[in-house]
């Protein structure tokens, strides 16, 4: 982080497709933007050339307390019990109108900053965002208590949902509007104030989102934007006494950090979504041909940059050959290279860091044994800067390699063989996360067992990655807790009150045991 | 394509489709019938709307099973059902004033209300269930491991609706929005004396982009086309809303037929109790509005009031004052709040259930006539010293005539509020709410206010106990009415017992 006192409020970038994007750079609370207290900022490259992008505020601990203030007065006059859910839903609603009309700026920023492919991040990240602010829309006025039976003419007990109050969320940097709407559309919808630290890695569609949501109509206050680093921002909010709940998604280590820091100060709660190691089970009844496909297509979207990637494929030793020489073409057979490209299915990863860190797995791979069956592709001529890395097979796995047991963020599948179904079994359970998994098979039987003996969250059948904001997705053992999406995901911004409330009862004076 | 051209007292215009609404075009009855929709402020003609037989709703049922199988129901997701639903509030949104005007001129009611009440409340109804498309869930269901056990919350199918005059553009929402989010598709009737606002809206059905058969709307009579949905084999099922004998006689035919299901909102006499430390001003106001609002044409009407005994002379002042300052008249003139009652036929009704409590030796102390001027006006009557048997104090009256009574024993007053074939609603006012609260979970109602009347919502079911109907709308309740539920049981190791 850098200090820079005269940091330009706004900054203008312009995409490959010659369309010129107009950002706020500062730390946005009570809906307006400012350089952080501090004056830090940070910079981002474009990961396709290495090059610089922008500069945009970091903040500090000032500036999480500032948005703290912000957003505890927002909930307590304009927001939580004075705002109706139609108005909350209204807002929300709003907002992913003007999101969708900005879909094409909003996709070519994300993909300037994140390096996706264009067209993934309009029809895959920000559709799926705008769906999924409409999901939440629609339960704003749905969130309901209970009235349970008490003793008749004495007593009503009920419970309510209420809203938990002001809400840390700390996203990551592998899908940055998808993940700002997976936090913030549940949270505002029950009637919660947020203030959220995007990614140091992906700062920049963040301001933008901030900024329709000013027209969208919401209090200020409300949605509170503090980019910055995570041991400054993140650390502020997961230990920040006025902040009532700290959601996380990112790598497991880091989740245990904001675990401690959120028992260490005023025992907020919390919920993570952390790392995977994804098993890919692959029976010789399945058709080898699909699994293959979507084998393919759990390890390289997004450059296998995601929590749920399906990163060990575990195939019954029969049809191993076979499956693995399809999914050798299949790693050959999609395009790598400028994300602004319509036919292009990998672009760079996020930063040179994790470039290292994948290429560093790839070698520990090759040191312990394993054996790569993949040729290295070539980048593109023009960008040999940016943070490629080639689609890579490992065969001949197994657990205490470190690509087999530790998560490595990238285009990398480790491959294992197993005998039969518990094999299998004890396999895909074989590591400390619990995250997804994914079971082709066609015998309907066996699908029914293994996705029940699985302990993930999410298990796949004959299919991957496939979400839905209808479906809670979360994590099992170290792979975090808490269910975003669905009914469950607007649960986790909500806390019972139970009510018991006497209309019938007299109490006497004094109690003993014959009158009690 | 015949239209109405409509010009409204308050310089408003619109065109109506007065033909019958079926795979989002617009045809004539297939015998070329039609029928009049009168004004009840003038008593005046409006025009001739298409009036469907029997074969029309053959046509109508075969589109909507057509849409049923190829563009609606499980072949459109329900984000998808929501994103349309959300469209057609939103358009309804930006047509209140032509919404509420039409509903006036056809009804009767105030347009002041019309617009911040009835048309409002379609928005509000299709967003709120617009919110349920995409959430109405099944359960897996823990057995043991032998099994794999799941629900699924299917739609019905194609569903009849038949509605009625005294809200048609709320009624129409209320039986659409659930419905159409369930991934239902619809056949529905709209009452005789209203056809014209629900035709408006089908014109905002097209523009949302519904799919053709998803909602088809007919114009017609309940002995001809309201019997033929009740009867249709190729329904799956109906939804009434009206007076508990037209309601007996829905049930019937759909138990001869097919027995489709049958859910009904009917009649009620609703019970407003007064205890003594009620904040008199405001309950006696409470129980104007009860009684008075959209002339006493509410299901849940709160058409006997019981005061206690030691503030019933003070109570009755009040009540007095507050029925007689009601601004009656014109609907179209912005104050207004009592228009005309919505026929010939009804305004008869009501006189006749007047003469007859006088006959009874019933007092009144208000009113007791018609109003003055062409349309069907009568004026708001409270009749005391009411005989608790007589058929004011017993039967639906749907007009803007209450009967109050005092009482001294609680356990008394319970008994006779108690003492109806109907239970649709009741009020209670007292400053001690939880007292209130207790007296409200005594009495035998589907929707209890407490210190208020006429108070509802999209989120909260609304229904009758007893001869008030069956089932509830409303809240995630009415989803129950659209929903079959599929139970399926996985084998995973259980062998065949032989």
């Amino acid at each position: 982080m850098t200090v820079v006192t005269d940091l330009p409020p706004r900054v203008q970038l312009t995409a490959p497709s010659g369309r010129k994007i107009h950002l706020p750079t500062g730390i946005f609370i009570d809906n307006t933007f400012s350089p952080a207290a501090e004056h830090g900022s940070i910079t981002t490259p474009n990961p396709t050339t290495g090059k610089h992008l922008a500069r945009v505020s970091a903040g500090t601990k000032l500036d999480v307390d500032r948005a703290v203030i912000a957003a505890r007065k927002a909930f307590e006059t304009t927001w939580g019990r004075n705002s109706t859910p139609g108005r909350r839903s209204a807002a929300l609603l709003k907002w992913a109108e003007l999101i969708e009309n900005n879909i094409q700026e909003l996709a070519e920023l994300e993909s300037l900053d994140n390096g996706k492919p264009v067209w993934a991040a309009r029809d895959v990240d920000i559709v799926d965002s705008v769906a999924c602010l409409r999901y939440y829309a629609g339960l704003a006025d749905k969130i309901e208590g209970r009235t349970i039976e008490q003793v008749e003419g004495k007593k009503l007990a009920f419970t309510r949902s209420e809203a938990i109050g002001v809400c840390g969320q700390i996203i990551p940097w592998n899908y940055p509007i998808q993940m700002f709407a997976w936090k913030v559309a549940p949270a505002l919808a029950a009637g919660n104030t947020v203030v959220i630290k995007p990614a140091e890695q992906t700062p920049l569609s963040a301001l933008r989102l901030a900024e329709l949501s000013i027209e969208a109509g919401f209090p200020p206050g409300v949605i509170n934007v503090v980019n910055g680093l995570g041991s400054t921002v993140g650390e502020s909010i997961s230990s920040h006494m006025d902040i009532d709940k700290v959601a996380f998604t990112g790598s497991t280590v880091t989740g245990k950090r904001i675990m401690t820091s959120a028992a260490s100060s005023n025992l907020k709660k919390v919920s993570l979504e952390l790392g995977g190691k994804s098993a890919v089970v692959v029976f010789e009844s399945a058709d080898l041909k699909q699994a293959a496909n979507w084998a393919s297509m759990a390890i390289l979207f997004n450059q296998g940059q995601d929590c749920c990637a399906g990163s060990r494929l575990l195939v019954q030793r029969s049809v191993h050959d076979e499956l693995v020489a399809m999914m050798v073409e299949n790693f050959e057979a999609h395009k790598m290279g400028d994300p602004s490209d319509v036919k292009t299915f990998q672009g760079p990863l996020v930063s040179k860091a994790q470039q290292e860190k994948v290429l560093g797995f790839i070698q520990s791979g090759l040191d312990q044994g394993a054996k790569r069956v993949t040729r290295e592709r070539r980048v593109p001529e023009g960008l040999e800067d940016g943070y490629f890395v080639s689609p890579t097979i490992f065969t001949e796995c197994e657990p205490g390699m470190t690509i087999v047991d530790e998560e490595i963020f990238g285009p990398v599948l480790t491959v294992q063989t197993f005998e039969d179904e518990a094999e299998a079994i004890f396999k895909a359970n074989d590591t400390i996360y619990g995250l997804g998994a994914g079971v082709f098979s066609s015998d309907a039987s066996q699908c029914m067992r293994v996705t029940q003996a699985i302990k993930a969250g999410t298990v796949w059948c004959n299919n991957y990655m496939a979400l839905s904001n209808a479906v809670p997705f979360g994590g099992m053992k170290q792979s975090g807790f808490g269910r975003e999406l669905g009914i469950e995901g607007i649960k986790e911004y909500t806390q019972t009150k139970a009510i018991h409330w006497n209309y019938g009862e007299q109490l006497s004076w004094p109690i003993d045991g014959e009158s009690s | 394509m015949p239209t109405l051209n409509l010009t409204f007292p308050n310089g408003g215009k619109s065109t109506v489709n007065t033909d019958l609404f079926i795979n989002n075009k617009w045809v004539p009855a297939l015998d070329g019938k039609t029928f009049a929709t009168i004004n009840p402020t003038t008593g005046k003609e409006i025009g001739q709307v298409a009036e469907a037989s029997a074969k029309d709703i053959d046509v109508a049922v075969k589109a909507a099973r057509a849409a049923y199988e190829t563009s609606w129901g499980e072949k459109v997701p329900g984000f998808e059902r929501g994103k349309l639903l959300l469209k057609l509030a939103e358009i309804v949104e930006a047509n209140l004033e032509e919404l509420a005007n039409i509903e006036s001129l056809d009804n009767g009611k105030a347009v002041a209300i019309a617009k911040a009440f009835d048309a409002s409340e379609v928005a509000a109804c299709l967003r709120y269930y617009a919110g349920w498309a995409d959430k109405n869930q099944g359960k897996t269901i823990e057995v043991n491991d032998t099994k794999f056990t799941y629900t699924r919350h299917e739609p019905i199918g194609v569903c009849g609706q038949i509605i009625p005059w005294n809200f048609p553009l709320l009624m129409f929402a209320w039986k659409i929005a659930p419905a159409l989010a369930t991934g239902n598709v619809v056949v529905l009737k709209t009452a005789e004396q209203t056809p014209l606002s629900a035709y408006k809206m089908c014109e905002f059905i097209a523009q949302a982009g519904i799919p053709p058969g998803v909602v088809n709307v007919v114009s017609g009579f309940g002995p001809v086309a309201g019997a033929a949905i009740a009867k249709h084999m190729d329904i799956d099922k109906v939804a009434f809303t009206g007076s508990t004998l037209v309601g007996r006689n829905i049930m019937k035919n759909a138990a001869e037929t097919n027995l489709k299901k049958v859910t009904l909102e009917l009649g009620g006499k609703s019970p407003n109790i007064i205890f003594k430390d009620a904040d008199l001003e405001v309950a006696a106001k409470w129980a104007a509005f009860g009684i008075m609002f959209n002339m006493g044409q509410c299901c849940c009407a709160g058409s006997r009031v019981y005061v206690e005994e030691e503030i019933y002379d003070q109570f009755m002042e009040v009540l007095e004052k507050v029925c007689k300052s009601l601004p009656k008249g014109d609907p179209f003139q912005a104050s207004t709040f009592l228009g005309p009652q919505i026929s010939q036929l009804q305004q008869d009704r009501i006189m006749a259930y007047i003469d007859s409590g006088k006959k009874d030796g019933a007092k009144v102390r208000i009113g007791g006539s018609k109003g003055s001027g062409d349309g069907y006006f009568v004026e708001p009557t409270i009749f005391t010293d009411v005989n608790p048997d007589s058929k004011i104090a017993r039967e639906e009256i749907f007009g803007p005539v209450v009967v109050c009574s005092k009482f001294k024993d609680e356990a008394d007053l319970l008994r006779i509020a108690n003492d109806s074939m109907y239970g649709l609603a009741a009020a209670v006012f007292s400053r001690d709410v939880s007292r209130a609260i207790g007296t409200a979970h005594k009495l035998n109602a589907g929707t209890v206010w407490v210190n208020c009347y006429n108070q509802l919502n999209s989120q909260v079911p609304f229904g009758g106990y007893k001869a008030s109907g069956i089932g509830r709308e409303l809240g995630e309740y009415a989803l129950t009415n659209y929903t079959n539920v599929k139970a399926v049981h996985v084998n995973l190791t259980i062998p065949c017992p032989l």
